[in-house]
């Protein structure tokens, strides 16, 4: 009996990028079932939409930088910026507003700075902060959570008036029955109401928000998930989501009619999708463990900030942007200790 | 010192471009080439500075002293720049308007300080006011090939309110590409200038890279050719 003799370490498979990629797609399912059975079907049309556009734009670029579309195009990095993107925009926007974010995240965001690994931004943010700044009506016409609209879920538009909705640009006025203003875009307007008598005069607050926990906690699945099968660590998410919890306890301790509550700040928006599908990004982010960490901080105070006191209601986009640039800075000072040297930080006596 | 007065202006217009190879003057660039009539509005306030400024630097050049050069120049520069602004008050006012901070802003063009200092400082009164035309009109023509892509892609039009330099004629020059485009805001705020410069420098590294290349084919099929003959000689 012949016994195969391994050393260690003991490994069973690498994980190949197409593996984590699929694994991500798989733990995006809880909130496409989430948001479809909250805001209708438009999120399953963008992200089918996303997905083709996804496709034949890396099929474009790879043709066009001379790399093999086979290998490139299976690995399905190109699919999950589309997933992204398609659950982030809102369910009901137009096909172009897809085509437009796609090229940008694909060609500009990720190719022009050399693919996958080489991008500095995460491409699904910058076109979704690209379309934003360039499209606010289309962008912000978020539709209203079924509670909202009817009794039941047959309140909703169904499959056909949600592919003329989204396909036929003369449909757009009947868009506006089935959108409405989102919690972060009611709390940021609520002019001089403090923030308790908004909660009690605006639907959107006090009835419909249970739609937007809904998702969160659907992203927050995901995400667990995903630390469960080691696809990344917990360092960036949980960090961004303490950041934030604290920063708004205590502006909201201190003063709570005039600041949004924490529960709030970690239930809407984009909060629980940044935490555990943006900021874990493995290209665009910090690297070391104490680095995400760090990074995780950084997006929580800036997404505090921004939605607190900047000009959009939600922030999610815009902090990845601005730390993702910080990403290498952080990395160059945030380097582990290497195994037998005193300090890791190349300027207090580390080797290089 | 003569210099080839050839290699001054392809210096300007394509070798050494303030724009796309020295990346000087970025901030006017970026900032105002959201229309091409804002672009040339700037390009010839631009052109007229550099002509003037290199003239003067250079008639002057062997009577400013080393250690002060550098605050008589911008003295040099601000003075056209005053000049010119006050010239586009008087006649395209509204331009003046919609270009606003950044004809003052002129001055701080390190375009302007650069040739004054690297070139005109060195050079005779005819190379510098050569150079500071052609150096002009690279950075011009950058800035209009810019504005053209930015105006297109943000508002579907082409040369939109060029009578606010041409006068009354030129009502009529404007181009619809798109009919009831919707716009793309983007390509007119300042991150769209960064994407379309970076176009545009790619664009000519690009069109370099392929003269090299034709080059070198061009010589290896000389050398090439030139074997053959021997060989037929010999046969």
């Amino acid at each position: 009996m012949a016994l195969i003799h391994l050393s260690s370490p003991h490994v069973s498979k690498a994980n190949s990028t197409a593996r984590v990629m699929r694994l991500v797609l798989l733990a995006t399912l809880p909130a496409v079932l989430a948001l479809t059975f909250f805001f209708g079907w438009g999120s399953l049309i963008q992200i089918f939409l996303a997905c083709t556009f996804a496709l034949i734009f890396e099929a474009c670029a790879l043709y066009l930088r001379q790399r093999s579309l086979r290998f490139f195009l299976s690995d399905g990095s190109a699919l999950v910026t589309a997933l992204l993107l398609a659950l982030a925009i809102p369910p009901m926007a137009p096909w172009w507003i897809t085509a437009v974010g796609m090229f940008s995240a694909i060609v500009i965001a990720k190719h022009l700075y050399g693919g996958l690994g080489q991008n500095p931004f995460n491409p699904a943010m910058v076109a979704y902060a690209l379309l934003l700044i360039s499209f606010p009506v289309e962008m912000t016409q978020w539709n209203a959570p079924f509670v909202l609209i009817g009794d039941s879920w047959q309140a909703l538009p169904s499959l056909s008036q949600t592919l003329a909705i989204i396909f036929n640009s003369s449909q757009a006025l009947a868009l506006d029955a089935y959108t409405g203003a989102t919690p972060l875009e009611v709390l940021k307007h609520k002019g001089s109401l403090t923030t308790e008598e908004i909660w009690r005069s605006s639907d959107v607050l006090n009835q419909g928000v249970f739609a937007w926990y809904g998702v969160s906690a659907a992203w927050l699945m995901g995400g667990i998930f995903l630390i469960y099968r080691k696809i990344m660590t917990w360092h960036a998410p949980l960090s961004m989501l303490v950041t934030l919890f604290i920063l708004a306890s205590l502006f909201y301790g201190g003063d709570p009619s005039n600041f949004a509550d924490p529960f709030v700040h970690l239930g809407v928006g984009a909060t629980m999708m940044g935490a555990f599908f943006i900021a874990t990004d493995p290209v665009s982010g910090a690297t070391s463990n104490k680095g995400k960490v760090v990074f995780g901080i950084g997006l929580g105070i800036l997404i505090y900030v921004i939605r607190t006191w900047g000009n959009y209601p939600d922030a999610v986009a815009f902090a990845v942007l601005l730390m993702n640039l910080s990403a290498p800075f952080i990395d160059q000072y945030t380097q582990p200790r290497s195994y037998g040297h005193k300090h890791s930080s190349p300027t207090r006596g580390g080797h290089r | 010192m003569a210099t080839d007065l050839n290699k001054i202006v392809k210096d300007g217009l394509w070798t050494n471009n303030p724009a796309l190879v020295q990346l000087l003057g970025l901030c006017p660039l970026l900032a105002v080439t959201g229309t091409v009539v804002n672009a040339i509005g700037l390009g010839i306030a631009s052109i007229v500075v550099l002509i003037g400024s290199n003239l003067t630097v250079s008639a002057f050049r062997n009577q400013v002293p080393e250690s002060v050069r550098l605050p008589i120049f911008v003295m040099i520069i601000a003075a056209f720049v005053t000049a010119i602004e006050l010239l586009m008050q008087a006649f395209t006012y509204e331009l003046y308007l919609i270009l606003g901070i950044f004809i003052p802003l002129i001055v701080t063009n390190c375009a302007i300080m650069g040739r004054a200092d690297a070139f005109a400082s060195k050079n005779t009164i005819l190379d510098s006011t050569v150079d500071g035309l052609m150096m002009g009109v690279g950075f011009t023509l950058v800035l209009i090939l810019l504005g053209a892509m930015r105006e297109a892609i943000a508002f579907g039009t082409l040369f939109s309110n060029m009578h606010l330099i041409f006068g009354d004629i030129a009502r009529n020059w404007q181009i619809t590409l798109i009919e009831e485009y919707r716009g793309f805001l983007f390509a007119a705020l300042p991150p769209g200038a960064f994407v379309g410069l970076g176009l545009l420098i790619a664009l000519k590294n690009k069109i370099d890279l392929h003269i090299k290349n034709r080059a070198i084919t061009a010589q290896s099929l000389e050398t090439t050719s030139a074997g053959s003959k021997r060989v037929r000689i010999t046969g």
